[in-house]
């Protein structure tokens, strides 16, 4: 189902005439009301009468993380204070939190974004939403409560946690949709393995996925797992919470809500726009914001743009599902690494759980050494030492030819990685560089 | 009847062979047998016990990953050479040995061989027809 189809589906021209028209505005207001934006367009030389076409958003400033917490906590506030009437921020745990204020006018945005991200997964006000992602400061509770409001289905607010109550909330209300992180879902089936309950046979049907990087791999984990259709969503705290972008049926990259959130894609070492099709860094311009608008903000998400037509009719720029961040990305001895790209890996060996922990570590020879501790699944455990080196050895050979690094794996017992009910820590780095 | 082993997979981390230990006590189960394979990053614990099935759910509780495995249990003479004599038989017979250990059981003058074989059938076999004592149960 396409919530706005008058938005969705609208023509490129036109789309293309109410982005440039926006922009404008956002510019000229941010110019006006935050000093901090002013500034960085003073010293660029670049005023919002400068702005011709949407090619000319390059010659606006970037915006990074480090800006946004340089102005904690109001600092890049555009209207005034008594017109915020929600406030959320990331969880901050490297450095001071990165805060969104909401004016009723951003509530009706994101409200909006949710509705059309939550009916691409197939949402439908006969649906009931089990939405398991934590309620509070966090975006992702509060972002799924309000779409699936909108699009007038039952919502059950269970945040995050409390595995056994979920389960049993899932089995006694008939939810049909299920709104969490990808590994919290991931690890409420494997609970739901150890009840016997058997998620299949539940009316649970589709479900969206996000707030962290996952792969395909995992999708058709969760997919056989559950017996269900499983999306992608992407969002971030910056530009709206969730909303930003959203899989629909074909399940072939992500829709941008781009007459929302402008998005483009850059070279992260240079900051030069990337032609579409091109990996790269993704950029977003909120052109409808009041709170805290925000002009090239650098997501440090690394993906890139289809722009070939979409079977589901919607006519939106798509963004590949996220290979990762620019500062998750490991180098390990000169290599590019994803967390993602060992996650795919380890799905292709037979016995392994989808729970790894990376572990980075400089020896005493100098030199990165990755740690890969999986866990073995209960079938798979051997009672000879060498059938357990034998899968200890093919995980290796398997990392060494699809990472092109070598990675020394530790096999440790089930459930002993830990799980998380929100993002996934996957990666340590004891690299004192 | 055969011996019904358990093994454990344990990974390498300090304290955790005393929580095996203390779950199995925990349940009031005695041990019969007991030995551990070990490489740089894991062990595998292998037990022989008196009440398999307190045992295993003794440790699933703890959380531990098992596995049950037939093995063949012996009970020769406790003097020089009769160890000998039974690997003598198995090497003329072909049949390998994958492991074995000793068991804490025993009769005065008579020790228990725990024997995990490559062709567990064929090696019982072997063991009946040349008239060697088998432990059927602890």
């Amino acid at each position: 189902m396409i919530f706005n189809p008058e938005y969705e589906c609208m023509g490129a021209a036109a789309r293309k005439q109410l982005q440039l028209a926006r922009l404008k505005n956002l510019a000229e207001t941010l110019y006006e009301k935050v000093p901090f934006y002013r500034n960085k367009m003073d010293e660029l030389g670049v005023k919002s009468r400068d702005i011709h076409t949407l090619a000319d958003i390059a010659k606006l400033p970037f915006t990074t993380k480090d800006d946004l917490r340089d102005n904690y906590p109001h600092g890049l506030l555009a209207c005034p204070k008594d017109r915020v009437v929600e406030v959320h921020m990331s969880s901050g745990t490297t450095g001071k939190p990165v805060v969104d204020e909401y004016s009723s006018g951003d509530i009706n945005i994101w409200r909006e974004a949710m509705a059309r991200t939550l009916a691409g997964g197939g949402c439908t006000r006969d649906d009931i939403v089990q939405n398991c992602y934590g309620y509070g400061l966090f975006t992702g509770g509060p972002g799924a409560h309000y779409g699936a409001m909108t699009i007038g289905a039952e919502v059950l607010p269970m945040s995050s946690g409390n595995t056994a109550r979920q389960l049993m909330v899932m089995q006694d209300f008939n939810s049909t949709m299920l709104t969490c992180t990808p590994s919290y879902a991931l690890y409420m089936a494997e609970e739901a393995e150890e009840a016997g309950i058997d998620l299949k046979k539940l009316p649970l049907c589709k479900g969206c996925f996000g707030a962290e990087p996952w792969s395909e791999n995992m999708r058709r984990e969760i997919e056989s797992r559950y017996g269900m259709k499983a999306y992608d969503i992407y969002g971030l705290t910056e530009i709206i919470g969730p909303g930003v972008s959203f899989e629909c049926e074909a399940q072939n990259g992500l829709h941008i809500n781009e007459d929302l959130f402008y998005p483009e894609i850059i070279d992260p070492e240079t900051g030069k726009v990337l032609p579409s099709g091109e990996k790269g860094e993704l950029v977003f311009t909120t052109l409808t914001k009041e709170g805290t608008p925000l002009i090239r903000y650098r997501t440090r998400d690394i993906t890139y743009f289809m722009d070939e037509p979409c079977s589901c009719g919607r006519t939106t720029i798509r963004m590949h599902r996220l290979f990762g961040r620019t500062d998750d990305m490991l180098i390990i001895r000169g290599v590019n690494v994803f967390p993602s790209q060992i996650e795919h890996a380890l799905f292709e060996i037979e016995g392994t759980e989808p729970q790894y922990l990376i572990v980075v570590d400089r020896g005493a020879t100098h030199l990165d050494e990755v740690e890969l501790h999986v866990e073995v699944k209960k079938d798979l455990f051997s009672d000879e030492t060498r059938g357990l080196e034998a899968l200890r050895e093919k995980i290796q050979n398997v990392m060494r030819s699809k990472l092109q690094i070598a990675v020394r794996v530790k096999l440790v017992e089930p459930k002993t990685i830990e799980r998380s009910i929100g993002k996934a820590k996957r990666v340590i780095d004891n690299r004192k560089i | 009847m055969e011996i019904q082993q358990i093994s454990v997979f344990l990974e390498n981390n300090a304290g955790r062979l005393g929580e095996v230990t203390k779950a199995l006590a925990g349940a009031g189960v005695n041990l019969r047998a007991i030995s551990i394979a070990d490489t740089a990053d894991f062990g595998i614990l292998r037990l022989i016990v008196n009440d398999q099935e307190k045992a295993l759910a003794a440790l699933g509780g703890a959380g531990f990953t098992t596995r049950v495995t037939s093995v063949a249990a012996v009970e020769i003479e406790d003097k020089p050479g009769s160890l000998a004599e039974v690997m003598e038989l198995f090497r003329k017979s072909k049949v390998n040995i994958e492991y074995l250990y000793a068991s804490l059981e025993g009769t005065a003058g008579k020790a228990v061989v725990i024997f995990k074989l490559e062709d567990h059938d064929k090696g019982l076999k072997l063991i009946k027809e040349n008239g060697l004592s088998m432990i059927e149960s602890f």
